[in-house]
């Protein structure tokens, strides 16, 4: 069982879902604070909910406010390289490139791929935390080395 | 890396179990206020300071943070704080920590844009962060605390001992002595420093300041606590109010004599100056210096009329007197906010406790309208932002100059000397709020002081300005006006008059040439003495404030060197026909030579296109350039080397 979790969690960094800095949020990870990790994703994933909303409503109004989309995305990819979501931030970078450019169709298509990269990301570490749980938390405080 | 197996508690205060670099308890218990929108970055953040022993008070508002912070003065060592908040800009909660409860303020982002990063820099934190942020940046983060203290208690030593001894300018030197061996004493234990100093504040009445006690609090004197005092002052009159007297009638809590006493002088040397300006003919001969004050009474004369005059002929820019006003009168968030945390600055730390020579203008609404001036003059030269004096930036060049420009201001109170140059500036800022007129030259309010005469506060509307832009300068140059130690503020004053005066086609420049003879032998004095009368953390301020100004004149007035130059000799010219004792006009001639580098200097401070938007030069990669030449300026500042003017000529 944690063989299977250390495995997960070993796919979701070699498919670049996360990156160093999800070690550092394990790292944070101890006995006294034993889900840790998975209390931060938690909140990400709350907060960053509400950002794709407002910025699904920004985009959907078609006036395309670019100050204001971009300022959004930047909250958003701030949270998300806070967690080590690695793809979600890169198409967050894309969106802004797209803001700063004005291209208003290239946002409007990156940011179904930041939806879609932030969908998948939560699925996977949901499934992630729950066998994480299961297995034991000593094993998912342990750093994955 | 934390080592997860170790069970460290969030707040353990012992030592962690070997694994943390500090074995040294030092650290541990240092207590932050991290403030941040994000709620997952707060988490996280607050999770990593725990780790690191720190005691962490998490904020995800701005306004929330300021108002803990007000409320429990002394009860954070260091805020680390996010640029992009919705509620309120990060630089603008730096600039108001800095000037209000004086903390290092960290800056940290997903945004490393060069000129973000140089935003924060001048604006005044004392690191940026780029985000994520790794446990490891954030375990050294005590270093900033700690090197504050440092210069603080460097500058109380100074500051205390001067405060004391009223009417005692060359005090203590052997303070600094001290200074360095308590600084390294407390580093060990700077929680108690902090406590000791937290006993300081409330002290009241407490006339003796022990100098050994480092971690003395630096008050900051807020536009409405000026206004307070400044109300204080009136009722009891300018000439028989006490700081005893003054402090009671302003019933501030956690303020003391001594907070009173040195921001009583400062304000004294801003009236002087003030009136000298206004009276400008008459007053001149008020001057306690008596070389001194023909050279400044008709520049200060001249001050106040320049302004008007350029104004009027349109030598100011247009876009910097229109920005100077409208960031005056419009107080624009973050113009407004820098320029009167400068004004407050450079109005206090201007006001040299020690200078006792009967310098006593009525300044009545100076203060209070002073800093809104300032705030102008801070809105001009918003595009050197960036660089200067960005609030934030003069806090903390402030808090570095304050080792130095304490020194100077000591010197300069020492001497006895009016601190023209440093009161000047700082009544002029307040000046220049009230009046919110485009700055003129603050070199007026200086002259002012220097002759002492009791001019109503009429000049002042240049002055502030020139206040404020220096005082934006000097954050920007704090080399620049250190090297001199006492000299480089007042040079660093003195080419802001002239820059300043220059885009206003004041006279500061020659005013400042007379200034700066006698200013500089003053100044020379302090350097030896450590200044100490001067409160060290006023003139830190204010010199901070001159610089900064001088940087925000430079940029604010980026006339065209030429121009300036030009009216520089105009003016100097004209100073020269006036009556100008050969005293002054020996002073005038080293001022001369003074102001020319001053011109030069600020040629070079103007370096960047003359664009009254300074502001969109240096968001761009001018802002690089900009810095360059600021760097450049201590060079030029040596040039004055004030060391030069020997104490003989100064007719005191």
């Amino acid at each position: 069982m944690q063989r299977q979790v250390a495995l997960i969690k070993k796919s979701l960094f070699d498919q670049g879902y996360l990156d160093e800095q999800f070690m550092e949020l394990e790292e944070l990870q101890d006995d006294a604070n034993p889900n840790f990790v998975e209390e931060v994703a938690t909140l990400y994933f709350k907060d960053s909910i509400r950002l794709i909303n407002s910025i699904d409503q920004a985009l959907e109004r078609g006036s395309f406010d670019f100050n204001r989309l971009d300022n959004y995305m930047h909250q958003f990819k701030g949270s998300s390289t806070s967690i080590g979501a690695s793809k979600v931030k890169t198409e967050c970078t894309m969106f802004r490139e797209y803001c700063r450019v004005g291209n208003a169709e290239g946002c409007l298509r990156i940011f179904q791929q930041v939806k879609k990269e932030h969908a998948t990301l939560r699925k996977k570490l949901e499934h992630y935390f729950q066998l994480a749980r299961q297995a034991g938390p000593k094993e998912t405080a342990r750093r994955s080395k | 890396m934390l080592n997860p197996g170790q069970g460290r508690g969030p707040d353990s205060a012992g030592v962690a179990g070997g694994v943390s670099s500090n074995s040294d308890p030092f650290p541990a218990g240092l207590r932050v206020l991290v403030v941040d929108d994000d709620p997952t970055c707060l988490m996280i953040l607050e999770r990593m300071l725990r780790t690191c022993l720190y005691r962490v008070t998490k904020c995800n508002r701005a306004e929330l943070a300021l108002s803990l912070l007000r409320q429990n003065k002394n009860g954070f060592d260091i805020v680390i704080s996010d640029v992009h908040m919705p509620d309120m800009d990060g630089f603008k909660l730096l600039e108001h920590v800095g000037l209000e409860m004086d903390l290092p303020v960290i800056m940290m982002s997903a945004d490393d844009s060069k000129a973000v990063v140089l935003k924060g820099v001048t604006h005044g934190a004392v690191d940026y962060l780029i985000k994520p942020v790794r446990i490891e940046a954030l375990k050294n983060i005590w270093q900033h605390v700690v090197r504050k203290k440092r210069n603080e208690w460097n500058v109380s030593e100074h500051s205390g001992s001067v405060e004391e001894t009223t009417g005692e300018r060359q005090q203590q030197r052997d303070d600094g002595g001290d200074n360095n061996s308590s600084s390294a004493n407390n580093e060990g234990s700077w929680r108690s420093s902090r406590k000791r100093k937290e006993g300081e504040v409330d002290e009241q009445g407490d006339d003796k300041e022990d100098t050994s006690s480092l971690k003395k609090p630096r008050v900051v004197w807020s536009v409405e606590l000026h206004q307070q005092f400044v109300a204080a002052v009136n009722q009891l009159g300018v000439d028989k109010a006490v700081p005893k007297k003054i402090l009671e009638m302003m019933n501030v809590p956690g303020l003391t004599r001594e907070n009173v006493a040195s921001h009583l002088q400062k304000y004294r040397i801003y009236l002087r100056r003030l009136g000298g300006v206004s009276q400008h003919q008459g007053n001149m001969n008020h001057s306690f210096m008596t070389g001194q004050d023909p050279s400044f009474s008709p520049l200060s004369t001249l001050n106040g009329f320049d302004l008007q005059a350029l104004a009027a002929a349109g030598q100011l820019p247009a876009q910097s007197l229109a920005q100077l006003q409208a960031a005056g009168l419009a107080r624009p968030s973050s113009l407004a906010k820098p320029g009167i945390s400068v004004d407050q600055r450079g109005i206090f730390s201007f006001e040299s406790p020690k200078i006792r020579h009967g310098q006593q203008m009525m300044m009545n609404s100076g203060g209070g309208g002073g800093n809104k001036q300032m705030n102008l003059l801070h809105g001009v030269p918003m595009g050197m932002e960036p660089r200067q004096f960005a609030g934030g930036g003069h806090m903390r060049l402030q808090q570095q100059m304050s080792g130095g420009g304490r020194v100077a201001g000591q010197n300069v109170q020492s001497s006895g000397m009016m601190m023209p140059v440093g009161g000047g500036t700082s009544m002029l800022q307040s000046l220049g709020q009230q009046q919110q007129q485009v700055m003129l030259s603050s070199s007026v309010p200086r002259r002012s002081e220097l002759t002492e005469s009791s001019s109503s506060c009429r000049v002042l509307p240049a002055a502030p300005t020139h206040s404020v832009v220096f005082n934006n300068f000097s954050s920007e140059l704090p080399r620049n006006s250190f090297p001199l130690a006492s000299a480089p503020g007042i040079s660093v004053s003195y080419q802001e008059e002239v820059n300043s005066s220059d885009a206003k086609g004041v006279t500061a420049t020659t005013t400042t040439a007379g200034f700066g003879n006698p200013s500089y032998d003053i100044f020379n004095d302090y350097p030896q003495h450590n200044s100490n009368d001067w409160d060290l953390q006023n003139i830190g301020m204010v010199f901070n404030s001159h610089q900064d100004t001088t940087a925000a004149s430079s940029a604010a007035f980026s006339c065209s060197s030429s121009t300036q130059r030009k009216r520089a000799e105009q003016v100097q010219n004209h100073h020269q026909q006036q009556h100008l004792p050969s005293q002054s006009l020996n002073q005038l001639n080293g001022g001369g030579s003074v102001r020319v580098k001053s011109e030069r200097v600020a040629e070079t401070v103007t370096c960047p296109p003359a664009t009254t938007l300074f502001q969109e030069q240096y968001n761009q990669e001018d802002l690089m350039s900009a810095l360059l030449k600021q760097e450049g300026l201590p060079l030029v500042d040596n040039e004055f080397d004030f060391d030069g003017y020997s104490i003989d000529n100064i007719p005191v």
